[in-house]
Protein backbone atom coordinates (compact mmCIF):
# COMPACT_ATOMS: atom_id res chain seq x y z
CA UNK A 1 0.00 0.00 0.00
CA UNK A 2 1.25 3.56 -0.95
CA UNK A 3 2.06 6.03 1.98
CA UNK A 4 -0.68 8.16 0.75
CA UNK A 5 -3.53 5.37 0.71
CA UNK A 6 -2.59 4.49 4.46
CA UNK A 7 -3.44 8.76 4.81
CA UNK A 8 -6.75 8.34 3.18
CA UNK A 9 -7.65 5.60 5.02
CA UNK A 10 -6.84 7.18 8.51
CA UNK A 11 -8.30 10.00 7.81
CA UNK A 12 -11.53 8.06 6.57
CA UNK A 13 -11.31 5.94 9.76
CA UNK A 14 -10.86 9.33 11.72
CA UNK A 15 -14.16 10.47 9.84
CA UNK A 16 -16.23 7.69 10.74
CA UNK A 17 -15.07 7.60 14.40
CA UNK A 18 -16.42 11.38 15.00
CA UNK A 19 -19.52 11.02 13.42
CA UNK A 20 -20.47 7.69 13.92
CA UNK A 21 -18.20 6.44 16.67
CA UNK A 22 -20.92 7.84 19.32
CA UNK A 23 -23.48 5.30 17.94
CA UNK A 24 -20.94 2.80 19.16
CA UNK A 25 -20.45 4.31 23.01
CA UNK A 26 -16.85 6.23 21.27
CA UNK A 27 -18.48 9.90 22.69
CA UNK A 28 -15.11 11.66 23.52
CA UNK A 29 -17.55 14.53 24.89
CA UNK A 30 -18.79 12.17 27.96
CA UNK A 31 -16.22 9.85 28.28
CA UNK A 32 -13.36 12.63 29.11
CA UNK A 33 -15.22 14.53 31.57
CA UNK A 34 -15.90 11.09 32.66
CA UNK A 35 -12.65 9.81 33.34
CA UNK A 36 -11.85 13.71 35.14
CA UNK A 37 -14.11 12.95 37.63
CA UNK A 38 -13.56 9.96 38.67
CA UNK A 39 -9.82 9.16 37.68
CA UNK A 40 -9.97 5.76 40.33
CA UNK A 41 -12.16 4.22 37.45
CA UNK A 42 -9.91 4.43 34.52
CA UNK A 43 -7.25 2.81 37.32
CA UNK A 44 -9.69 -0.15 38.23
CA UNK A 45 -10.42 -1.05 34.41
CA UNK A 46 -7.09 -1.19 33.77
CA UNK A 47 -6.71 -4.00 36.40
CA UNK A 48 -10.11 -5.17 35.26
CA UNK A 49 -8.50 -5.94 32.10
CA UNK A 50 -5.86 -7.30 32.58
CA UNK A 51 -7.37 -10.22 34.69
CA UNK A 52 -9.61 -10.46 31.74
CA UNK A 53 -7.01 -10.37 29.49
CA UNK A 54 -4.78 -13.03 31.14
CA UNK A 55 -7.77 -15.83 30.65
CA UNK A 56 -7.94 -14.57 27.02
CA UNK A 57 -4.10 -14.50 26.65
CA UNK A 58 -4.02 -18.37 27.55
CA UNK A 59 -6.64 -18.71 24.55
CA UNK A 60 -4.75 -16.71 22.20
CA UNK A 61 -1.35 -18.97 23.23
CA UNK A 62 -3.49 -22.19 21.54
CA UNK A 63 -3.99 -20.53 18.30
CA UNK A 64 -0.54 -19.05 18.29
CA UNK A 65 1.18 -22.23 18.51
CA UNK A 66 -1.19 -23.85 16.17
CA UNK A 67 -0.96 -21.09 13.68
CA UNK A 68 2.45 -21.07 13.81
CA UNK A 69 2.97 -25.03 12.95
CA UNK A 70 1.04 -25.35 10.17
CA UNK A 71 -0.51 -21.97 9.27
CA UNK A 72 -4.01 -22.73 10.14
CA UNK A 73 -6.30 -20.82 11.75
CA UNK A 74 -8.02 -23.47 14.40
CA UNK A 75 -11.54 -21.51 14.68
CA UNK A 76 -13.00 -24.49 16.86
CA UNK A 77 -9.73 -23.60 19.38
CA UNK A 78 -12.25 -21.25 21.06
CA UNK A 79 -15.11 -24.15 21.72
CA UNK A 80 -12.50 -26.63 23.08
CA UNK A 81 -12.32 -23.75 25.94
CA UNK A 82 -15.60 -24.04 26.26
CA UNK A 83 -16.00 -27.60 26.90
CA UNK A 84 -12.70 -27.06 29.05
CA UNK A 85 -15.23 -25.15 31.20
CA UNK A 86 -18.08 -27.31 30.99
CA UNK A 87 -15.86 -30.29 32.07
CA UNK A 88 -14.36 -28.21 35.19
CA UNK A 89 -18.12 -27.85 35.63
CA UNK A 90 -19.05 -31.24 35.79
CA UNK A 91 -16.39 -32.46 37.87
CA UNK A 92 -17.20 -29.74 40.54
CA UNK A 93 -20.62 -30.35 40.50
CA UNK A 94 -19.89 -34.20 40.93
CA UNK A 95 -17.76 -33.50 43.96
CA UNK A 96 -20.72 -31.05 45.47
CA UNK A 97 -18.78 -28.45 46.84
CA UNK A 98 -19.94 -25.43 47.11
CA UNK A 99 -19.17 -21.45 48.70
CA UNK A 100 -19.68 -23.23 51.98
CA UNK A 101 -17.48 -25.98 51.16
CA UNK A 102 -13.89 -26.31 53.29
CA UNK A 103 -10.92 -24.93 52.06
CA UNK A 104 -9.55 -28.53 51.82
CA UNK A 105 -12.53 -29.95 49.99
CA UNK A 106 -12.12 -26.97 47.30
CA UNK A 107 -8.72 -27.75 46.73
CA UNK A 108 -9.63 -31.16 45.95
CA UNK A 109 -11.84 -30.49 43.78
CA UNK A 110 -10.63 -27.81 41.67
CA UNK A 111 -7.00 -29.94 41.10
CA UNK A 112 -9.30 -32.58 39.89
CA UNK A 113 -11.46 -30.26 37.96
CA UNK A 114 -8.37 -29.14 36.51
CA UNK A 115 -6.55 -32.27 35.79
CA UNK A 116 -9.88 -33.82 34.18
CA UNK A 117 -10.71 -30.98 31.82
CA UNK A 118 -6.88 -30.42 31.22
CA UNK A 119 -6.68 -34.35 29.86
CA UNK A 120 -10.70 -33.57 28.37
CA UNK A 121 -9.49 -30.56 25.88
CA UNK A 122 -6.03 -32.10 24.92
CA UNK A 123 -7.51 -35.16 23.89
CA UNK A 124 -10.03 -33.81 22.04
CA UNK A 125 -7.99 -30.86 20.16
CA UNK A 126 -5.28 -33.94 19.23
CA UNK A 127 -8.69 -36.06 17.76
CA UNK A 128 -9.74 -32.74 16.10
CA UNK A 129 -6.37 -32.31 14.38
CA UNK A 130 -6.66 -36.33 13.51
CA UNK A 131 -9.72 -36.48 12.32
CA UNK A 132 -10.20 -33.03 10.64
CA UNK A 133 -6.99 -31.39 10.04
CA UNK A 134 -4.49 -33.85 9.07
CA UNK A 135 -5.57 -35.00 5.59
CA UNK A 136 -6.48 -31.71 4.70
CA UNK A 137 -2.72 -30.93 5.39
CA UNK A 138 -1.53 -30.71 1.88
CA UNK A 139 -4.74 -29.02 0.37
CA UNK A 140 -5.60 -25.51 0.00
CA UNK A 141 -5.57 -23.56 2.70
CA UNK A 142 -9.18 -22.69 2.60
CA UNK A 143 -10.11 -26.38 2.64
CA UNK A 144 -8.81 -27.01 6.47
CA UNK A 145 -9.93 -23.48 7.53
CA UNK A 146 -13.68 -24.54 6.54
CA UNK A 147 -13.10 -27.61 8.00
CA UNK A 148 -12.57 -26.08 11.39
CA UNK A 149 -15.48 -23.76 11.21
CA UNK A 150 -17.40 -26.91 10.90
CA UNK A 151 -15.77 -28.98 13.90
CA UNK A 152 -16.57 -25.20 15.77
CA UNK A 153 -20.30 -25.51 14.83
CA UNK A 154 -20.16 -29.54 16.02
CA UNK A 155 -18.70 -28.55 19.81
CA UNK A 156 -21.02 -26.15 19.99
CA UNK A 157 -23.80 -28.41 19.62
CA UNK A 158 -22.13 -30.46 21.67
CA UNK A 159 -21.87 -28.15 24.70
CA UNK A 160 -25.63 -27.29 24.35
CA UNK A 161 -26.85 -31.00 24.28
CA UNK A 162 -24.42 -31.29 27.39
CA UNK A 163 -25.86 -28.21 28.84
CA UNK A 164 -29.09 -30.52 28.33
CA UNK A 165 -28.20 -33.64 30.36
CA UNK A 166 -29.36 -32.07 33.84
CA UNK A 167 -30.74 -35.44 34.76
CA UNK A 168 -27.30 -36.42 34.72
CA UNK A 169 -25.46 -33.77 35.78
CA UNK A 170 -27.58 -31.79 38.08
CA UNK A 171 -25.28 -28.48 37.91
CA UNK A 172 -26.07 -27.82 34.69
CA UNK A 173 -29.72 -26.40 35.72
CA UNK A 174 -33.17 -25.79 34.21
CA UNK A 175 -32.56 -25.14 30.27
CA UNK A 176 -29.95 -26.28 28.06
CA UNK A 177 -28.82 -23.45 26.28
CA UNK A 178 -28.76 -21.07 29.77
CA UNK A 179 -25.75 -19.69 31.35
CA UNK A 180 -24.85 -22.69 33.83
CA UNK A 181 -23.37 -20.76 37.61
CA UNK A 182 -20.39 -22.10 38.38
CA UNK A 183 -19.87 -22.09 42.39
CA UNK A 184 -18.22 -19.41 43.77
CA UNK A 185 -14.88 -21.12 45.13
CA UNK A 186 -12.09 -18.53 45.22
CA UNK A 187 -13.28 -16.22 47.32
CA UNK A 188 -13.39 -12.16 46.83
CA UNK A 189 -10.84 -11.14 49.09
CA UNK A 190 -9.84 -7.67 48.36
CA UNK A 191 -5.81 -7.67 48.05
CA UNK A 192 -5.18 -4.15 48.50
CA UNK A 193 -7.76 -3.36 51.83
CA UNK A 194 -7.66 -6.75 52.84
CA UNK A 195 -4.33 -8.45 53.03
CA UNK A 196 -2.07 -5.06 52.39
CA UNK A 197 -4.11 -3.22 54.43
CA UNK A 198 -3.83 -0.28 51.82
CA UNK A 199 -6.88 2.48 51.69
CA UNK A 200 -7.26 2.67 47.81
CA UNK A 201 -10.43 3.54 46.01
CA UNK A 202 -9.69 0.57 43.87
CA UNK A 203 -9.92 -3.49 44.84
CA UNK A 204 -7.64 -6.13 43.45
CA UNK A 205 -8.88 -9.61 44.79
CA UNK A 206 -7.42 -13.10 45.11
CA UNK A 207 -8.90 -13.90 42.01
CA UNK A 208 -7.48 -11.53 39.63
CA UNK A 209 -4.43 -12.06 41.39
CA UNK A 210 -4.87 -16.08 40.56
CA UNK A 211 -5.75 -15.78 36.82
CA UNK A 212 -2.83 -13.18 36.35
CA UNK A 213 -0.14 -15.67 38.13
CA UNK A 214 -1.46 -18.62 36.66
CA UNK A 215 -1.12 -16.93 32.61
CA UNK A 216 1.90 -14.79 33.67
CA UNK A 217 3.56 -18.54 34.51
CA UNK A 218 1.60 -20.57 31.67
CA UNK A 219 3.48 -18.30 29.20
CA UNK A 220 6.62 -17.93 30.67
CA UNK A 221 6.88 -22.08 31.12
CA UNK A 222 5.74 -22.20 27.26
CA UNK A 223 8.36 -19.56 26.24
CA UNK A 224 11.50 -22.04 28.03
CA UNK A 225 9.64 -24.95 26.64
CA UNK A 226 10.10 -23.97 23.09
CA UNK A 227 13.37 -22.90 23.55
CA UNK A 228 15.15 -25.17 25.94
CA UNK A 229 13.69 -29.02 25.39
CA UNK A 230 14.10 -31.03 22.49
CA UNK A 231 10.58 -31.39 22.20
CA UNK A 232 10.40 -27.28 21.57
CA UNK A 233 13.29 -27.15 19.39
CA UNK A 234 11.40 -29.64 17.12
CA UNK A 235 8.39 -27.73 17.44
CA UNK A 236 10.35 -24.85 16.18
CA UNK A 237 12.15 -26.54 13.58
CA UNK A 238 8.75 -27.96 11.99
CA UNK A 239 7.20 -24.34 11.78
CA UNK A 240 9.96 -22.93 9.88
CA UNK A 241 10.18 -25.45 7.56
CA UNK A 242 8.47 -28.94 7.56
CA UNK A 243 10.39 -30.82 4.90
CA UNK A 244 13.94 -29.79 6.39
CA UNK A 245 12.29 -30.67 10.11
CA UNK A 246 11.81 -34.48 8.69
CA UNK A 247 14.99 -34.26 6.93
CA UNK A 248 16.64 -33.76 10.37
CA UNK A 249 14.31 -37.31 11.59
CA UNK A 250 11.81 -35.33 13.63
CA UNK A 251 8.41 -36.95 13.39
CA UNK A 252 6.44 -34.53 12.48
CA UNK A 253 3.06 -36.12 12.16
CA UNK A 254 3.78 -36.66 16.09
CA UNK A 255 5.28 -32.73 16.88
CA UNK A 256 2.20 -31.46 15.30
CA UNK A 257 -0.10 -33.84 17.37
CA UNK A 258 1.76 -32.68 20.33
CA UNK A 259 1.31 -28.80 19.69
CA UNK A 260 -2.48 -29.78 19.67
CA UNK A 261 -2.17 -31.03 22.64
CA UNK A 262 -0.21 -27.93 24.44
CA UNK A 263 -2.92 -26.20 22.65
CA UNK A 264 -5.92 -27.74 24.23
CA UNK A 265 -4.33 -28.13 27.44
CA UNK A 266 -3.79 -24.51 27.53
CA UNK A 267 -7.63 -24.02 26.76
CA UNK A 268 -8.82 -26.64 29.49
CA UNK A 269 -7.19 -24.48 31.83
CA UNK A 270 -8.52 -21.31 30.56
CA UNK A 271 -11.99 -23.17 30.87
CA UNK A 272 -11.61 -24.04 33.94
CA UNK A 273 -10.17 -20.49 35.00
CA UNK A 274 -12.95 -18.62 33.82
CA UNK A 275 -15.31 -20.21 35.61
CA UNK A 276 -13.72 -19.93 38.60
CA UNK A 277 -13.38 -16.09 38.20
CA UNK A 278 -16.46 -15.18 36.49
CA UNK A 279 -18.61 -17.95 37.88
CA UNK A 280 -20.98 -18.81 34.52
CA UNK A 281 -20.16 -20.99 31.41
CA UNK A 282 -22.62 -21.03 28.33
CA UNK A 283 -22.06 -23.21 25.00
CA UNK A 284 -21.86 -19.96 23.19
CA UNK A 285 -18.70 -18.73 25.33
CA UNK A 286 -16.39 -20.57 23.03
CA UNK A 287 -17.29 -17.56 19.83
CA UNK A 288 -16.48 -14.53 21.87
CA UNK A 289 -13.54 -15.64 23.79
CA UNK A 290 -12.75 -16.76 20.34
CA UNK A 291 -13.01 -14.00 18.98
CA UNK A 292 -11.03 -11.76 21.04
CA UNK A 293 -8.12 -14.53 21.63
CA UNK A 294 -7.69 -14.59 17.71
CA UNK A 295 -7.41 -11.38 17.36
CA UNK A 296 -4.69 -10.99 20.37
CA UNK A 297 -2.72 -13.78 18.60
CA UNK A 298 -2.31 -11.47 15.41
CA UNK A 299 -2.09 -8.64 17.29
CA UNK A 300 0.64 -9.73 19.14
CA UNK A 301 1.95 -10.96 15.81
CA UNK A 302 0.35 -14.51 15.08
CA UNK A 303 2.79 -17.24 15.89
CA UNK A 304 4.68 -15.29 18.44
CA UNK A 305 4.18 -16.47 22.50
CA UNK A 306 5.22 -13.36 24.07
CA UNK A 307 2.70 -11.65 21.36
CA UNK A 308 -0.27 -13.41 22.16
CA UNK A 309 0.50 -12.62 25.83
CA UNK A 310 0.72 -8.97 25.18
CA UNK A 311 -2.52 -9.24 22.58
CA UNK A 312 -4.36 -10.32 25.53
CA UNK A 313 -3.67 -8.15 27.59
CA UNK A 314 -4.15 -4.96 25.44
CA UNK A 315 -7.43 -6.34 23.93
CA UNK A 316 -8.67 -7.12 27.85
CA UNK A 317 -8.07 -3.53 28.57
CA UNK A 318 -9.66 -2.36 25.43
CA UNK A 319 -12.83 -4.54 25.83
CA UNK A 320 -12.66 -3.33 29.73
CA UNK A 321 -12.94 0.26 28.27
CA UNK A 322 -15.19 -0.56 26.22
CA UNK A 323 -17.80 -2.07 28.73
CA UNK A 324 -17.01 1.26 31.33
CA UNK A 325 -16.93 4.21 28.85
CA UNK A 326 -17.82 3.17 25.59
CA UNK A 327 -20.73 0.36 25.58
CA UNK A 328 -21.12 -2.77 26.12
CA UNK A 329 -22.98 -3.98 23.57
CA UNK A 330 -20.57 -2.45 21.03
CA UNK A 331 -17.33 -3.69 23.06
CA UNK A 332 -17.15 -7.19 20.47
CA UNK A 333 -17.47 -4.54 17.28
CA UNK A 334 -14.22 -2.59 18.73
CA UNK A 335 -12.36 -5.24 18.82
CA UNK A 336 -13.32 -6.77 15.28
CA UNK A 337 -12.68 -3.45 14.00
CA UNK A 338 -8.57 -3.59 15.97
CA UNK A 339 -8.77 -6.51 14.23
CA UNK A 340 -9.18 -5.33 10.90
CA UNK A 341 -7.10 -1.94 11.73
CA UNK A 342 -3.75 -4.56 12.31
CA UNK A 343 -4.58 -6.46 9.36
CA UNK A 344 -4.56 -3.54 7.29
CA UNK A 345 -1.37 -1.63 8.59
CA UNK A 346 0.49 -4.46 10.53
CA UNK A 347 0.04 -8.22 9.24
CA UNK A 348 2.44 -9.24 11.09
CA UNK A 349 1.55 -7.79 14.49
CA UNK A 350 3.22 -5.66 17.28
CA UNK A 351 5.90 -8.48 17.80
CA UNK A 352 5.60 -10.62 14.59
CA UNK A 353 8.79 -10.52 12.26
CA UNK A 354 8.45 -10.40 8.66
CA UNK A 355 7.18 -13.83 6.97
CA UNK A 356 9.06 -13.06 4.23
CA UNK A 357 11.89 -16.44 5.20
CA UNK A 358 8.57 -18.59 5.68
CA UNK A 359 8.64 -21.91 3.12
CA UNK B 1 25.07 -50.02 0.20
CA UNK B 2 22.03 -48.16 -1.51
CA UNK B 3 19.97 -49.04 -3.79
CA UNK B 4 17.02 -47.93 -6.44
CA UNK B 5 15.67 -50.56 -8.58
CA UNK B 6 12.60 -49.13 -10.79
CA UNK B 7 11.94 -46.32 -9.22
CA UNK B 8 8.68 -44.24 -10.41
CA UNK B 9 7.84 -41.62 -8.39
CA UNK B 10 4.92 -39.06 -9.71
CA UNK B 11 3.41 -35.39 -8.70
CA UNK B 12 0.04 -36.04 -8.73
CA UNK B 13 -0.80 -36.94 -12.58
CA UNK B 14 2.60 -35.79 -13.67
CA UNK B 15 5.00 -38.84 -13.54
CA UNK B 16 8.38 -37.44 -12.85
CA UNK B 17 10.94 -40.84 -12.22
CA UNK B 18 10.09 -43.24 -14.82
CA UNK B 19 11.76 -46.12 -13.91
CA UNK B 20 15.04 -44.95 -11.69
CA UNK B 21 17.41 -48.08 -11.21
CA UNK B 22 21.01 -46.74 -9.55
CA UNK B 23 23.56 -48.20 -6.94
CA UNK B 24 25.79 -46.06 -4.63
CA UNK B 25 28.61 -48.35 -3.35
CA UNK B 26 30.30 -47.69 0.02
CA UNK B 27 32.85 -44.99 0.16
CA UNK B 28 31.73 -44.10 -3.05
CA UNK B 29 31.15 -40.38 -5.10
CA UNK B 30 28.67 -41.01 -7.39
CA UNK B 31 27.07 -38.07 -9.33
CA UNK B 32 23.70 -37.60 -10.65
CA UNK B 33 24.02 -34.84 -13.54
CA UNK B 34 21.05 -34.17 -15.99
CA UNK B 35 19.31 -30.88 -17.27
CA UNK B 36 16.99 -28.95 -15.46
CA UNK B 37 13.53 -30.91 -14.73
CA UNK B 38 15.06 -33.94 -15.58
CA UNK B 39 13.95 -35.09 -12.23
CA UNK B 40 17.44 -34.83 -9.99
CA UNK B 41 16.08 -33.41 -7.17
CA UNK B 42 12.96 -35.61 -7.34
CA UNK B 43 15.74 -38.93 -7.22
CA UNK B 44 17.04 -37.37 -3.85
CA UNK B 45 13.52 -36.55 -2.06
CA UNK B 46 12.71 -39.91 -2.89
CA UNK B 47 15.44 -41.79 -1.29
CA UNK B 48 14.61 -39.24 1.85
CA UNK B 49 10.96 -40.19 1.89
CA UNK B 50 9.64 -36.78 1.11
CA UNK B 51 8.27 -38.49 -1.76
CA UNK B 52 6.41 -41.68 -2.18
CA UNK B 53 7.57 -43.69 -5.09
CA UNK B 54 4.60 -45.67 -6.41
CA UNK B 55 6.48 -48.36 -7.27
CA UNK B 56 10.16 -49.85 -7.14
CA UNK B 57 12.23 -50.32 -4.51
CA UNK B 58 15.31 -48.38 -2.55
CA UNK B 59 17.28 -50.45 -0.40
CA UNK B 60 19.89 -49.01 1.98
CA UNK B 61 22.57 -51.97 3.58
CA UNK B 62 19.65 -54.69 2.75
CA UNK B 63 16.55 -52.71 4.34
CA UNK B 64 13.82 -51.79 2.55
CA UNK B 65 13.03 -47.65 2.85
CA UNK B 66 10.21 -47.15 0.72
CA UNK B 67 8.10 -48.69 3.81
CA UNK B 68 9.19 -46.69 6.69
CA UNK B 69 8.62 -43.17 7.08
CA UNK B 70 10.92 -39.66 6.17
CA UNK B 71 11.97 -39.39 10.50
CA UNK B 72 13.24 -43.47 10.42
CA UNK B 73 14.71 -43.07 6.92
CA UNK B 74 17.17 -40.58 9.17
CA UNK B 75 17.75 -42.75 11.64
CA UNK B 76 19.08 -45.13 9.39
CA UNK B 77 21.61 -42.51 8.04
CA UNK B 78 20.58 -41.26 5.06
CA UNK B 79 20.49 -36.63 5.30
CA UNK B 80 20.78 -34.87 2.63
CA UNK B 81 21.68 -30.87 2.26
CA UNK B 82 18.76 -29.94 0.02
CA UNK B 83 17.92 -27.99 -3.04
CA UNK B 84 17.60 -24.73 -1.60
CA UNK B 85 19.22 -25.17 1.40
CA UNK B 86 15.88 -25.12 3.52
CA UNK B 87 18.24 -23.88 6.78
CA UNK B 88 16.03 -22.72 9.85
CA UNK B 89 16.19 -18.86 9.25
CA UNK B 90 14.87 -18.14 12.89
CA UNK B 91 17.31 -20.30 15.09
CA UNK B 92 20.92 -19.60 15.45
CA UNK B 93 23.90 -21.24 13.40
CA UNK B 94 24.18 -23.82 16.36
CA UNK B 95 21.10 -24.58 16.76
CA UNK B 96 20.98 -25.50 12.82
CA UNK B 97 23.64 -28.07 12.96
CA UNK B 98 22.21 -29.49 16.59
CA UNK B 99 19.39 -29.90 14.59
CA UNK B 100 21.01 -32.18 12.21
CA UNK B 101 21.82 -34.02 14.55
CA UNK B 102 18.37 -34.77 16.12
CA UNK B 103 17.91 -38.40 15.59
CA UNK B 104 21.53 -39.11 17.40
CA UNK B 105 21.40 -40.32 21.04
CA UNK B 106 25.50 -40.52 21.40
CA UNK B 107 26.54 -37.08 22.85
CA UNK B 108 30.03 -37.75 22.50
CA UNK B 109 29.91 -38.41 18.73
CA UNK B 110 27.57 -35.72 17.87
CA UNK B 111 30.51 -33.26 19.84
CA UNK B 112 33.09 -34.85 17.93
CA UNK B 113 31.11 -34.23 14.49
CA UNK B 114 30.11 -30.62 15.53
CA UNK B 115 34.17 -29.72 15.98
CA UNK B 116 34.78 -31.41 12.73
CA UNK B 117 32.07 -28.93 11.25
CA UNK B 118 33.49 -26.05 12.63
CA UNK B 119 37.23 -27.36 11.00
CA UNK B 120 35.70 -28.00 7.98
CA UNK B 121 33.91 -24.59 8.05
CA UNK B 122 35.60 -22.18 9.78
CA UNK B 123 33.16 -19.52 8.69
CA UNK B 124 30.19 -21.24 10.55
CA UNK B 125 32.43 -21.50 13.38
CA UNK B 126 32.78 -17.55 13.53
CA UNK B 127 29.06 -17.32 13.13
CA UNK B 128 27.63 -20.15 15.62
CA UNK B 129 25.43 -16.93 17.48
CA UNK B 130 23.98 -15.81 14.57
CA UNK B 131 20.50 -16.25 12.98
CA UNK B 132 20.43 -18.72 10.04
CA UNK B 133 18.14 -16.57 8.22
CA UNK B 134 21.34 -13.68 8.43
CA UNK B 135 23.83 -15.90 6.89
CA UNK B 136 24.92 -15.30 3.29
CA UNK B 137 23.89 -17.42 0.42
CA UNK B 138 27.50 -19.17 0.36
CA UNK B 139 27.44 -19.55 4.03
CA UNK B 140 24.07 -20.68 4.14
CA UNK B 141 25.00 -23.50 1.68
CA UNK B 142 27.69 -24.21 3.89
CA UNK B 143 25.57 -24.36 6.98
CA UNK B 144 23.17 -27.00 5.27
CA UNK B 145 26.25 -29.19 4.25
CA UNK B 146 26.95 -29.22 7.94
CA UNK B 147 23.92 -30.03 9.08
CA UNK B 148 23.77 -33.10 7.09
CA UNK B 149 26.80 -33.94 8.14
CA UNK B 150 25.75 -33.86 11.97
CA UNK B 151 23.98 -36.65 11.21
CA UNK B 152 27.02 -38.58 10.48
CA UNK B 153 24.83 -40.48 7.61
CA UNK B 154 25.87 -43.29 5.92
CA UNK B 155 25.14 -41.99 2.83
CA UNK B 156 25.21 -37.91 2.46
CA UNK B 157 22.95 -36.88 -0.36
CA UNK B 158 24.42 -33.30 -1.75
CA UNK B 159 21.33 -31.35 -3.99
CA UNK B 160 23.58 -28.72 -6.06
CA UNK B 161 25.94 -27.58 -3.61
CA UNK B 162 27.47 -25.15 -6.05
CA UNK B 163 24.29 -23.01 -6.79
CA UNK B 164 24.53 -20.02 -6.58
CA UNK B 165 28.16 -19.72 -4.97
CA UNK B 166 31.10 -17.47 -6.69
CA UNK B 167 33.82 -19.86 -8.89
CA UNK B 168 36.54 -19.76 -5.71
CA UNK B 169 33.68 -21.48 -3.28
CA UNK B 170 33.16 -23.84 -6.12
CA UNK B 171 36.02 -24.99 -5.64
CA UNK B 172 36.49 -24.95 -2.18
CA UNK B 173 33.23 -26.85 -1.96
CA UNK B 174 34.46 -29.29 -4.29
CA UNK B 175 37.34 -29.86 -2.42
CA UNK B 176 35.89 -30.43 0.76
CA UNK B 177 33.00 -33.17 -0.84
CA UNK B 178 36.65 -35.08 -1.88
CA UNK B 179 37.93 -34.68 1.61
CA UNK B 180 34.77 -35.87 3.52
CA UNK B 181 34.56 -38.95 0.86
CA UNK B 182 38.31 -39.60 1.56
CA UNK B 183 37.30 -39.37 5.64
CA UNK B 184 34.82 -42.27 4.85
CA UNK B 185 31.48 -40.56 3.87
CA UNK B 186 29.19 -42.27 1.04
CA UNK B 187 28.07 -39.25 -1.13
CA UNK B 188 25.50 -39.00 -3.99
CA UNK B 189 25.74 -35.72 -5.76
CA UNK B 190 23.68 -33.77 -7.57
CA UNK B 191 25.07 -31.30 -9.70
CA UNK B 192 24.58 -28.90 -12.63
CA UNK B 193 28.37 -28.35 -12.66
CA UNK B 194 28.41 -31.64 -14.86
CA UNK B 195 32.47 -30.84 -15.48
CA UNK B 196 33.06 -30.43 -11.83
CA UNK B 197 31.09 -33.34 -10.61
CA UNK B 198 32.74 -35.34 -12.80
CA UNK B 199 35.94 -34.61 -12.37
CA UNK B 200 35.42 -35.82 -8.11
CA UNK B 201 33.37 -38.55 -8.71
CA UNK B 202 34.19 -42.32 -9.60
CA UNK B 203 30.84 -42.95 -11.05
CA UNK B 204 28.00 -41.11 -12.70
CA UNK B 205 24.40 -41.07 -13.82
CA UNK B 206 23.19 -38.80 -16.37
CA UNK B 207 19.61 -38.32 -16.14
CA UNK B 208 16.92 -37.58 -19.09
CA UNK B 209 13.02 -36.47 -17.87
CA UNK B 210 12.67 -39.42 -15.64
CA UNK B 211 15.10 -41.66 -17.09
CA UNK B 212 18.71 -43.16 -16.50
CA UNK B 213 20.73 -42.31 -20.15
CA UNK B 214 24.16 -42.88 -19.32
CA UNK B 215 25.88 -44.31 -16.77
CA UNK B 216 29.55 -45.76 -15.86
CA UNK B 217 33.07 -44.61 -14.74
CA UNK B 218 32.70 -40.81 -14.35
CA UNK B 219 36.04 -40.68 -16.89
CA UNK B 220 34.62 -42.57 -19.54
CA UNK B 221 30.94 -40.41 -19.28
CA UNK B 222 33.57 -36.94 -19.01
CA UNK B 223 34.88 -38.09 -22.90
CA UNK B 224 31.93 -39.44 -24.19
CA UNK B 225 30.78 -37.14 -26.85
CA UNK B 226 27.00 -36.92 -25.95
CA UNK B 227 27.98 -35.92 -22.68
CA UNK B 228 30.38 -33.30 -23.88
CA UNK B 229 27.90 -31.96 -26.51
CA UNK B 230 24.77 -32.19 -23.94
CA UNK B 231 25.94 -31.63 -20.46
CA UNK B 232 29.40 -30.01 -20.59
CA UNK B 233 28.82 -27.73 -23.51
CA UNK B 234 31.76 -28.74 -25.99
CA UNK B 235 31.64 -29.00 -29.57
N1 LIG C 1 5.91 -30.06 -6.72
C1 LIG C 1 5.84 -30.44 -8.01
N2 LIG C 1 4.63 -30.56 -8.61
C2 LIG C 1 4.56 -30.94 -9.92
N3 LIG C 1 5.61 -31.22 -10.67
C3 LIG C 1 6.83 -31.13 -10.14
C4 LIG C 1 7.01 -30.72 -8.76
N4 LIG C 1 8.32 -30.70 -8.49
C5 LIG C 1 8.94 -31.08 -9.64
N5 LIG C 1 8.05 -31.33 -10.62
C6 LIG C 1 8.37 -31.77 -11.99
O1 LIG C 1 9.13 -32.96 -11.93
C7 LIG C 1 10.18 -32.92 -12.88
C8 LIG C 1 11.51 -33.17 -12.19
O2 LIG C 1 11.79 -32.08 -11.31
P1 LIG C 1 13.09 -32.02 -10.41
O3 LIG C 1 12.92 -30.91 -9.46
O4 LIG C 1 13.38 -33.36 -9.87
O5 LIG C 1 14.19 -31.63 -11.48
P2 LIG C 1 15.75 -31.40 -11.30
O6 LIG C 1 16.44 -32.42 -12.12
O7 LIG C 1 16.11 -31.36 -9.87
O8 LIG C 1 15.93 -29.98 -11.99
P3 LIG C 1 16.86 -28.73 -11.57
O9 LIG C 1 18.19 -28.98 -12.14
O10 LIG C 1 16.19 -27.59 -12.27
O11 LIG C 1 16.84 -28.62 -10.10
C9 LIG C 1 10.09 -31.58 -13.58
O12 LIG C 1 9.46 -31.78 -14.81
C10 LIG C 1 9.22 -30.74 -12.68
O13 LIG C 1 8.43 -29.85 -13.45
MG1 LIG D 1 16.80 -29.90 -8.63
Amino acid sequence: MRPWQKVLIVAVNIYLLLFFGPVAGFDIFRIIPEIASKPSTLLQQLLIGIANGSIIAIIALGYTLVYGIIELVNFAHGDVYMLGAFMSLTIIGAFGVTAESTGAQKIVAILVAFLGAVAFTATANVTIERVAYRRLRNAPRLASLISAIGVSFILQNVGLFWGGLKAFFPIMGVNAAAPKAFPELIGRIDVFKDILGWNVPISFSTKDLLVITVASSLMIGLRLFVQYTRLGKAMRATAENRDAAKIMGIDVDRVIAFTFLLGGSLAGAAGLLVGLYNNTAVFTMGFTAGLRAFTSAVLGGIGNITGAMLGGFLIGILAAFSDQYFSSRWTNAWVFAVLVLVLVFRPTGLLGESIGQKA
Amino acid sequence: MLELKDVHTYYGNIHALKGISLKVEKGEIVTLIGSNGAGKTTTLRTIQGLLRPRSGSIVLEGEELTKIPPHLITERGVSQSPEGRLIFPRMTVLENLEMGAFSRKDKDGIKRDLERVCIVFPRLKERVKQKGGTLSGGEQQMLAMGRALMANPRVLLLDEPSMGLAPILVEQIFQIIQELNKQGTTILLVEQNARMALSIAHRGYVLQTGHIRLQGDAKRLHDDEEVRKTYLGEE
